[in-house]
């Protein structure tokens, strides 16, 4: 299929590459500008307490200590990507009164090193009157409960309803029904560069920001906003960024500390998060408590859902709002659900703040509702494919008042996983595959951000020499935005990925965008980079349709530097020569085309949709109940590719954090406090416990996306720890209901099973 | 008080005065301004800051610059020759061994002293190699791929 195009559909070296492989890329963490301090944050100690004085005298009068901020510094104004919803907008960063969490922010310093600083917020005296704490949801909806904050009556931050049918009623005529129970755990993104800004507040008022972050955008408006400012007066960079995974979109204590500390000094100002803070400081993956009920007729057909969810908001609402309507929604897909109800409570509680991890809400939905589909299988003796196959969504399906499903590539997942299965036939014992499956979003249609700029915009510049600079909002953490979207432009365009410039890294330069989350970049930024470089193309076209003068009958295209006759390719101009006499006939004007993209009549969730379906072989240890990864096998529907290299890493990166999640990762807590703020404490997969992965990709074209395309890289985290349990079930057939799967719970679900075993006999 | 330092890094003898509490990684990245490697988990356990010392992948941050008085060092930026890529430089482009670029010297370190070492790893040998180098991005195996195309000879030293 893609023989049709240039340059999209065959791998391409990524456009930061060899920066990348040569060291000379330079991060956040690498930069040093001329007069610069660093600083350092003091956090609270307690999970809930009122802050009664903060004496900074004797930090103050430290050699080497420049400034110090305290929430008194502040203009009081409370922070959130809800803008929608002032009462949702609930994070001072610098607190004024009262703490809420182990880690908030009390106090930051500016000093002549890093060392220095650190002792000076040693010196920086807090007293606190303790407050009554609260830390798992359940106990904090309970009248009575410790309140966090006075607008929340107990404790409850937002609640969500989705629902279509009828139930209660559907469940009257369901001859199979099962309800269950999940739990599903924290999980730390763990970016290997912390987050960290420098901030440049200019004599000029002009605020300059260098930050590691997934939006520039974001990180503009939300600061100017903090600090009283214009937003075209705060200039975002982002230099090469050492990850994101969904916790470097929200505004933090680094950008915001830095920031007002440079506004006081007028000096560049550097903060770096330590790998401790990272931990216990930044956002987290949502912790989920998992109501579920699933009813279904004897001839297959799922007839009903209802789902409640409580979440573990932590102290404020961050992006956990959004990723408590995300899991109700996911929780219905991918099937044909006729009657569905989702009841969700997001809860604040005494410990860091949930919000986005790669997936948003979806492995969480995903890990209960396809352990239950599994469940519900073996009731009815059905197969898990059919089951699934039978119920699933299909091309142009309208799940009811929600979303429009254009192009749906699942039935042919099944097909290359059932085909895999069967390859596999005959397992060893203790040994199992489990299967998954999922449909996530190419970029999120609401707006709680209350952004007045379409959702994504992107410019494009031909210059003299034919060499074209793109301008996109997109940020590129890795994941491949830069490139993705550079070969969009350059498949528009008609001319080679080396021709293209990306800048995408500064508010200043740049049209306003939304930034890298919720999978946007490539359905989203890439429509309008689409547009923006075939504006451009329209003028080369229109000026070469003078100059050749074709029967009106034929058109002009560009494919490789030639703007020929469609229908007659021998006959072509040089690009670069109507390139040259554009601009002369523009009076010296370089070539300007201007894309953006804001979804419309797509629903409420996303215009377009990716899916997939994973088997996930495991070999469980009887004796220890340690789970052997063995093969994971994923067969997932992205439209057309773009970059194939990059997908393929998309594919992989996303199943090793998911598997991880699913596997060892978590943050116990102890009063509030995280028990394993360490590397070296905190577990995650590496080289020797990653399983051999395939890929395998299905063809299907996305009517929505540039070139047919769609997301790849977040949904593939949503199947993997349901698959998971699955397998795990097949191999030693216990349920384990409660993330991460460790060693300790499938061991005592063993023993259980085993003395369940003993009584019946 | 300062304490003479002496070392080769990249081919280029350096003589320097350090505390004596300063860390391998931070006279690389400080005193030398070699930021390519780098710093991430504060307790030796995340591998971004693996150089080769003396034919060996140690972790800057976990020996004293002291310690490597009289040493021979290699960092990312010592992998290239003359503006040519190192194969393994190449392999990991051709692979996508590489996301965020974080881990990618430390990665890429590790790598050149196990083929260095032993030119026939098994794939075991290669895990093992890299173990200590956490990536968050890639799920490890493109990183596998572009070592054992290295292995096997696919990318030849460019002259």
């Amino acid at each position: 299929m893609s023989d049709q195009y240039a340059v999209i559909g065959k791998s391409h070296i990524k456009v930061d590459g060899h920066a990348k492989v040569t060291g000379s890329a330079k991060y956040t963490f690498d930069m040093v500008l001329p007069n610069m301090l660093y600083g350092k944050i003091l956090r609270s100690p307690h999970p809930h307490a009122k802050i009664l004085k903060i004496d900074t005298s004797l930090a103050e009068k430290m050699i080497g200590v420049k400034a110090i901020v305290t929430g008194k510094d502040t203009l009081g104004h409370k922070n959130g990507p809800w803008r929608r919803f002032p009462e949702l907008c609930d994070e001072e960063i610098l607190c004024r009164e009262k703490v809420r969490y182990i880690g908030d922010p009390v106090a930051a310093v500016a000093a002549v090193d890093e060392d220095t600083a650190e002792a000076a917020i040693d010196l920086i005296d807090v007293e606190y009157e303790l407050l009554q704490a609260v830390f798992d949801p359940l106990e904090a909806m309970k009248e009575g409960a410790p309140k966090l904050h006075e607008h929340a009556e107990r404790n409850i931050n937002v609640t969500r309803r989705i629902e279509w049918g009828d139930v209660n009623e559907a469940f009257e005529k369901c001859d199979y029904i099962l309800e269950d129970q999940f739990h599903t755990s924290s999980q730390a993104h763990l970016c290997m560069e912390t987050h960290g800004a420098i901030a440049d507040f200019g004599y000029d008022g002009k605020l300059t920001v260098w930050t590691s972050t997934q939006s520039n955008y974001y990180i503009q408006v939300l600061l100017a906003g903090m600090l009283g400012m214009r937003e075209g007066d705060v200039r975002v960079i982002k230099p090469p960024s050492g990850g994101g995974f969904g916790s470097k979109f929200e505004l933090d204590s680094a950008q915001f500390c830095s920031a007002l500390l440079s506004q006081k000094l007028r000096r560049p100002v550097k903060i770096i998060l330590t790998r401790e803070e990272e931990f216990t400081a930044t956002k987290r993956k949502t912790p989920m408590y998992y109501y579920v009920k699933v009813g279904a007729q004897k001839n297959g057909t799922l007839l009903a859902k209802e789902v409640r969810v409580v979440t573990e908001g932590g102290a404020y609402t961050a992006m956990g709002s959004t990723a408590l309507y995300l899991t109700g929604f996911y929780s219905c897909m991918p099937y044909k659900w006729a009657h569905y109800r989702y009841d969700g409570y997001r809860v604040y509680t005494n410990t860091a703040p949930t919000s986005a991890l790669r997936g948003f809400g979806a492995p969480q939905a995903y890990f209960a509702g396809e352990s239950m589909i599994d469940m519900l299988a073996a009731e009815m003796k059905m197969d898990s494919i059919e089951i699934r196959r039978k119920n699933a969504v299909t091309p142009h399906y309208e799940v009811p008042g929600q979303a429009y499903i254009q192009s749906c590539g699942l039935n042919e997942c099944y097909d290359a996983i059932e085909k895999y299965m069967k390859g596999r036939w005959k397992l060893p014992p203790n040994r199992g595959i489990g299967i998954g499956n999922y449909a996530f979003m190419s970029g999120g249609i609401f707006n709680w951000f209350n952004t007045p700029y379409a959702f994504s915009a992107a410019m494009v510049k031909i210059n003299i020499d034919g060499k074209v600079d793109l301008f996109t909002g997109a940020c590129d953490t890795g994941q491949g935005s830069d490139t993705t979207l550079a070969m969009i432009c350059a498949e528009e365009l008609g001319v080679h990925l080396e021709d293209i410039r990306v800048h995408a890294e500064d508010t200043d330069l740049g049209p306003a965008d939304l930034g890298s989350w919720g999978s946007r970049e490539t359905l989203m930024n890439g429509n309008a980079v689409k547009m923006a470089a075939a504006d451009a193309k329209r003028q080369l076209l229109e000026f070469a349709y003078a100059k050749m003068k074709p029967n009106v009958v034929y058109d002009l295209d560009i494919k490789d530097h030639k703007i020929y006759m469609v229908d007659r390719p021998e006959r072509y101009v040089s690009y670069f020569d109507i390139v040259s006499d554009v601009i002369r006939a523009k009076e010296g004007q370089t070539i300007i085309g201007r894309g953006h993209y804001t979804p419309h009549r797509k629903g409420m969730v996303s215009p377009a949709w990716s899916f997939g379906v994973q088997a996930v072989e495991v070999e469980v240890d009887p004796e220890t109940g340690k789970v052997k990864l063995i093969e994971i096998v994923t067969a997932h529907d992205c439209g057309q590719v773009i970059n194939p290299i990059g997908v393929l890493g998309q594919v992989e990166g996303a199943t090793m954090l998911a598997a991880g999640g699913a596997f060892c990762e978590d943050q116990p807590m102890d009063n509030g406090k995280i028990l394993n703020p360490s590397i070296g404490d905190y577990k995650v997969l590496r080289s020797v416990d990653m399983p051999k992965t395939v890929g395998i990709e299905v063809d299907t074209y996305e009517p929505e996306g540039p070139f047919g395309a769609k997301e790849a890289g977040e949904g593939l985290t949503s199947s993997t720890a349901g698959a998971m349990a699955n397998a795990v079930y097949n191999a030693v057939s216990v349920r384990i209901r409660d993330l991460p799967i460790t060693p300790g719970k499938v061991l005592k679900a063993l023993k259980e099973k085993k003395e369940k075993g003993k009584k019946e006999k | 008080m300062r304490k003479e330092l002496r070392l080769t890094v990249n081919g280029q003898p350096y003589e320097l005065y350090v505390k004596p509490k300063t860390l391998l990684v931070e006279v690389l990245r400080n005193n030398l301004g070699l930021t390519g490697t780098k710093r991430s988990c504060e307790s030796s356990s995340c591998g971004v800051c693996t150089v080769i010392l003396n034919g060996m992948a140690v972790k800057s941050c976990s020996i004293l610059a002291l310690q490597a008085d009289g040493a021979e060092i290699t960092t990312v930026e010592g992998l290239a020759n003359d503006g040519k890529l190192h194969p393994l430089q190449r392999a990991f482009l051709d692979y996508g061994a590489y996301q965020c670029g974080f881990c990618t010297a430390g990665m890429l370190t590790s790598a050149k002293a196990l083929l260095d070492e032993n030119t026939k790893p098994t794939e075991e040998q290669i895990r093992e190699a890299i173990d200590g180098n956490i990536c968050r991005c890639t799920g490890y195996n493109s990183i596998i791929r572009a070592m054992t195309a290295v292995m096997n000879g696919e990318y030849k030293e460019e002259k």
